[in-house]
């Protein structure tokens, strides 16, 4: 009888110009990273406002990741700037709440990155993984 | 120095109200009780004779009303503006929220205003009146006569770690200008990083689930001027309702927070505001801290036109991951 294994729910907000390519990329390379992990693709890692990764703990995610192009190659020319601010900023706040800081990450994945997508994301579920369940920023509502 | 009272307000309102360099006033006026005073506009000396207060009660931050008020379209408005004010007063202005020409600001010295509930808790239920005499408050109460208390221990906590004596923004000054202060008001967030994950995760559990969801700390922040709120979105599933769960209090008050990030002048008005008595600061000034730690010091509303740090990058900024795995803090 298979024993049902602990698995993640990990969400990744991947740019479109550059993670979302490297993500692309590790699939055509045929370089394996966890199914837990799901893309969804923002046309800036600047898009991501604050509210986004909330809601997605509130719907159930156990980590959340966010990849962008690298600082001074954003296709809009600044966008992952604004990201880096605010996210040290976000992430510095949820550890002052108490959540436990490495369920949150971010990430620079150019579209030549194939393998460091591959690579940040088997090390990112594993980490998740040893937390175990996100209980801190769960919904109750939202469990099923 | 000529000590400013209820008086010297009303004479300057009187005089400025019969030149025409003003229409209205706006003002503290007084409430059921002596510690209950709301913010109003007066038209008239007569009205502000009978209505007007100035006491250690005066606490209302006007800046955030004058959005509204200079909207209107006859003539000035004179608001009463104490050192804290006027840092929100220069951040709103810097935000282009309202027209400087249709304001006349008038600097009023600041010596802390009073916590009520401070002094509910030291006296009990029935307080009559409360004066200030220098540094003893005497507090007549209904049922233990006259009781004496140490200004010290019912000064509200913005005013315990008050930043600034000084104004940076006015048309006129009333008695004399203060400095910045160095506070130490970074000292309860340091305290807090200091402890483990599970007693910070407690201790906001404990604070946060008090919250009623009333949107008070929303409504009287002068950094909070959007004229449509996340919060009022009616599919946003946090829309004015008690708390079904303790999510949904971290959501709300993390966002609060990072909304007014940067733009946060720290003027306390949402931990005075909350009926609930949740520590509100200590998110603010959490934002803050980092700000000042990881990009350098700055002190919004301190001039106006500055850039706000979360519109404003640098090449070398540090990591997010660098920012919570810092060894200093």
């Amino acid at each position: 009888m298979q024993v049902n294994e602990y698995k993640p729910k990990i969400v990744a907000f991947c740019c479109n110009w550059c993670s979302y390519a490297g993500a692309d990329l590790a699939g055509s390379n045929r370089l394996s990273y966890p199914a837990e992990v799901k893309v969804i693709r923002v046309p800036c890692s600047c898009r991501v406002n604050p509210m986004f990764i909330l809601r997605a703990f509130q719907r159930g995610a156990d980590g959340v990741i966010l990849c962008g192009c690298h600082p001074g190659d954003c296709h809009y020319t600044s966008g992952n700037y604004y990201t880096r601010r605010r996210m040290a900023l976000l992430f510095s706040m949820l550890e002052y709440l108490g959540i436990e800081k490495e369920r949150t990450r971010v990430e620079w994945v150019s579209a030549a990155e194939g393998a460091k997508f591959a690579q940040t994301m088997n090390d990112f579920v594993a980490t998740v993984k040893s937390l175990g369940e996100n209980k801190r920023l769960e919904d109750l509502r939202c469990k099923r | 120095m000529q000590k400013i009272t209820r008086e010297t307000l009303i004479e300057k309102a009187k005089s400025l109200l019969a030149d025409g360099t003003v229409t209205r006033v706006l003002g503290w006026k007084k409430g059921d009780f002596s510690y209950d005073v709301t913010p109003a506009i007066f038209t008239s000396v007569e009205q502000m004779q009978n209505d007007f207060v100035y006491s250690e009660f005066s606490g209302a931050n006007f800046s955030k009303y004058l959005i509204k008020e200079t909207k209107k379209e006859d003539g000035k408005v004179l608001v009463f503006l104490k050192p804290c004010d006027t840092y929100s007063f220069n951040q709103l202005l810097t935000e282009h929220r309202f027209d400087r020409e249709k304001v006349y600001a008038v600097g009023i010295p600041c010596e802390g205003m009073l916590d009520e509930n401070k002094i509910k808790k030291a006296v009990g239920d029935g307080i009559l009146s409360v004066c200030c005499d220098g540094d003893a408050v005497k507090v007549e109460t209904l049922y233990d006569g006259v009781k004496q208390l140490n200004k010290g221990d019912v000064l509200s906590e913005r005013c315990l770690n008050c930043k600034s004596k000084k104004h940076v923004a006015y048309d006129e000054l009333l008695g004399e200008d203060g400095e910045v202060i160095d506070s130490n008001r970074f000292d309860e967030v340091e305290k807090l990083e200091k402890m483990t994950a599970d007693e910070r995760f407690a201790f906001w559990q404990n604070e946060l689930s008090r919250c009623i969801r009333c949107n008070a700390c929303r409504d009287v922040c002068p950094a909070c001027t959007c004229e449509k709120c996340v919060f009022d979105n009616p599919n946003s599933g946090v829309e004015n309702k008690s708390p079904a769960n303790s999510f949904e209090e971290k959501m709300f008050h993390i966002i609060r927070a990072f909304h007014v990030a940067g733009r946060c002048t720290d003027c306390g008005e949402c931990s005075r505001v909350c009926p609930q008595q949740i520590p509100l600061h200590l998110l603010n000034r959490k934002f803050i801290k980092d700000i000042n730690a990881f990009y350098g010091d700055y002190q919004a509303g301190a001039e106006v036109g500055s850039r706000a740090p979360l519109v404003n990058y640098t090449k070398e900024d540090l990591e997010p991951s660098e920012a919570v795995n810092r060894e200093d803090k």
